[in-house]
């Protein structure tokens, strides 16, 4: 029988922070924020990163992740990447934001950076509510699904329908990466990570527009368990959200 | 023989279950009468020898509560 | 001896910013600015600057707020409406404490109004406009020459101060063509490395944001901090001009084009024997309200002319506190007051 060692195979990433979260059990946040620090670490770019915290349950964002860090307005991280991009083109700007914060409020301020193509990497965190301010419907509420807004459910005659902001990106000339992926298993987050450490790659290779959409849990907002609300992103949301890639200029797999 | 262990921050774990579900063996469970300094219950591996050092737990943490360690031979870095 | 060119006012904002090391710049059109993204459009690509056109102007405040962040100077225009959507953008840079050169050339309103000059502005730019405790220093060019002196002015003061600073042009300043002296650059440096988002090489991370949360009285602190920086603004960045005040006993206080029509105004009613003097505020905040108390002491009436229905006079008001009765002469919906008019009315007071 051969001596045996541990090894460490699975530990906080050096860029999030050491503290607790404010997010609630079973929230995508703290996966999402724990594979982007992962990624920024394995890039070796928390130095010349810079991270632009919206409006919703991560205008915290910048206190779990050891960068430099920025509030925007709601909805204006695209348009404040923007500035702080063509200041500083060599650094890792992350416009990290939320469904009424890109697609709401913020809709002009994502299209139009996307349009121009703008160097910056736009992690969009779909949880299909409102989650800081209660639970309300949200630009990405599923039909029949029902909020503090939409108590009889989201009813497309009165509402409309939810966005797929992917798509909507896709028919734009200027973007290099976009994909959606979800947190919701295992499975999805090995490949979210993927995404997002590619997303960044392309930033510092200087490529282009890189878009991350991540279908994220809310269980507080969404009134069910955090296990329950990870089945349900996989039951809801994947068959309306597909994930996969929708554009990879750098082609890769 | 168990191929890994898991350390769970106690403190950091809102209980929320997420291990609890994605753990392939079934070995994580929700303490039962035993809550951190916020009042949550945490997840504990009730069932060590099981472990395969898969990291589906420490994957799918948000609270990145959790530590996988693998067992390997000496020297196999 | 400095070439004298003839220049737009528009145009020599642009050219002065550069002058003054601004290399981004956002807009959007909206009369009666259209020239200055124009020639910004033209020009920053000479100078390795950067214009973008934004997809609105909440987003060209934005791109202001990012740029601002990471240390550069930059700067927007807009006129009244577009101003309005930049409310909420000021407000931020206000509370994180960021420098940005804002550009209204004032239109008439209020809605979609016309593309008229106008002065309806004053209370959006020096009682808020933004939502909270903040100021912004305001500067009121009266020449295309003065609009190019402080427009080199206000990137130091924003820099010095680490706040917005407005340039409140009546439309009309950005449309005259004037013979103008460029400006030379200041020379100022200032030295942003303790708070700039460059990323935290070898340092400590910077955070820039107006949200305090915790403790329960952070918010009380920041405010306590800017009440305390304007309070030195207020000390130290006071300006305005005096025209035959000394002797005079009717004074008459406009800013911009009023004031310059105003002058015209002293210079004929001096003429037919009327003491008039004139009292033009330059930095419309900081208020010259010291300044003016003692310019309009002894005084029979002070006259305040203003193309809006009486914005400034409320601070005319509060400055001379009672000690001198005020009139007021306004003109609205981008209408000029004619030299006319204001002679009339002081002479009025004359009883002639």
């Amino acid at each position: 029988m051969p001596a045996l060692e541990e090894k460490l195979v699975y530990g906080r990433p050096a860029s999030l922070v050491d503290r607790p979260t404010h997010y609630c059990p079973g929230c995508g946040h703290g996966i999402i924020h724990k594979l982007l620090a992962q990624a920024i670490d394995e890039l070796g770019v928390r130095e010349r990163t810079i991270l632009i915290a919206p409006v919703g349950c991560s205008v915290l964002a910048y206190y779990y992740l050891a960068v430099d860090g920025i509030e925007a307005a709601h909805g204006r991280a695209p348009a404040v990447a923007t500035g702080l991009k063509r200041v500083l083109p060599d650094r890792v700007v992350i416009s990290y934001q939320g469904d009424g914060d890109l697609l709401a409020i913020g809709m002009g301020e994502t299209v139009h950076a996307a349009n121009r193509g703008e160097k910056i990497t736009v992690v969009f965190v779909n949880n299909a509510i409102y989650g800081m301010t209660g639970g309300q419907m949200a630009p990405t509420t599923l039909q029949a699904q029902r909020t503090k807004t939409s108590p009889y459910g989201r009813i497309p005659a009165e509402a409309g329908y939810p966005i797929r902001a992917c798509e909507l990106l896709n028919t734009l000339e200027a973007p290099y990466y976009i994909e959606r992926c979800a947190v919701n298993t295992v499975k999805n987050t090995l490949r979210a990570k993927r995404a997002i450490l590619k997303a960044l790659r392309y930033q510092v290779e200087g490529k282009g527009y890189s878009f991350v959409e991540v279908l994220s849990m809310c269980p507080t907002g969404w009134g069910v368990e955090p296990r329950e609300a990870a089945a349900w992103v996989g039951e809801a949301m994947v068959p309306w959200f597909p994930l996969g890639t929708l554009r990879d200029r750098g082609g890769e797999a | 023989m168990s191929r890994g262990r898991t350390e769970i921050d106690r403190e950091r774990c809102k209980g929320c279950a997420l291990c609890v579900g994605a753990c392939p063996e079934k070995i994580l469970a929700l303490s039962k009468d035993q809550f951190n300094t916020q009042g949550l219950p945490f997840a504990q591996c009730f069932d060590p020898d099981r472990c395969t050092a898969c990291q589906s737990c420490a994957i799918i943490c948000p609270d990145a509560a959790i530590r996988v360690m693998r067992l390997v031979a000496v020297g196999e870095g | 001896m400095a070439e004298r060119v003839l220049m737009k006012g528009n145009e020599v904002l642009g050219e002065a910013a550069i002058i003054a090391g601004c290399r981004f710049y956002f807009g959007y059109p909206i009369t009666p600015q259209n020239e200055v993204p124009a020639y910004f459009a033209a020009r920053m690509p000479k100078v390795g600057g950067t214009f973008i056109q934004a997809e609105s102007e909440a987003a060209a405040i934005n791109m202001v707020f990012g740029a601002a962040a990471a240390g550069a100077r930059a700067m927007t225009s807009s006129s009244s409406p577009g101003i309005s959507l930049k409310m909420e953008g000021i407000s931020y840079l206000s509370g994180a404490e960021l420098p940005a050169v804002v550009v209204n050339m004032m239109r008439g309103g209020p809605g979609l109004g016309n593309i008229a000059g106008a002065q309806g502005d004053y209370f959006q730019a020096v009682k808020g406009g933004g939502h909270g405790d903040y100021r912004c220093i305001v500067l009121a060019p009266a020449s295309v020459q003065e609009l190019a002196d402080l427009t080199v002015k206000a990137f130091d003061l924003a820099d010095e101060y680490r706040m917005v600073v407005m340039i409140l042009g009546d439309g009309f300043v950005g449309q005259m063509s004037e013979p103008v002296v460029l400006p030379e650059p200041t020379g100022r440096t200032f030295d942003k490395s303790s708070w700039a988002l460059t990323g935290a090489a070898g340092r400590e991370t910077h955070l820039v944001a107006s949200i305090r949360l915790n403790p329960e009285d952070a918010l009380e602190k920041l405010n306590v901090h800017l009440q305390e920086k304007y309070r030195a603004v207020e000390r130290r960045e006071v300006l305005f001009e005096e025209t035959q005040v000394g002797d005079a006993e009717y004074l008459i206080a406009g800013f911009g084009l009023s004031a310059r029509i105003a002058r015209s105004a002293v210079t004929t009613l001096r003429r037919a024997g009327v003491k008039a003097g004139l009292f033009r505020p330059i930095t419309l905040w900081p208020f010259p309200s010291a300044e003016l108390r003692r310019a309009a002491q002894g005084k029979r009436k002070v006259l305040v002319v203003e193309m809006n229905a009486g914005q400034m006079v409320e601070d005319v008001r509060l400055a001379v506190n009672g000690s001198v009765p005020v009139d007021f002469l306004g003109r609205l919906g981008g209408i000029t007051p004619q030299v006319d008019e204001i002679v009339e009315r002081v002479r009025s007071y004359a009883g002639a």
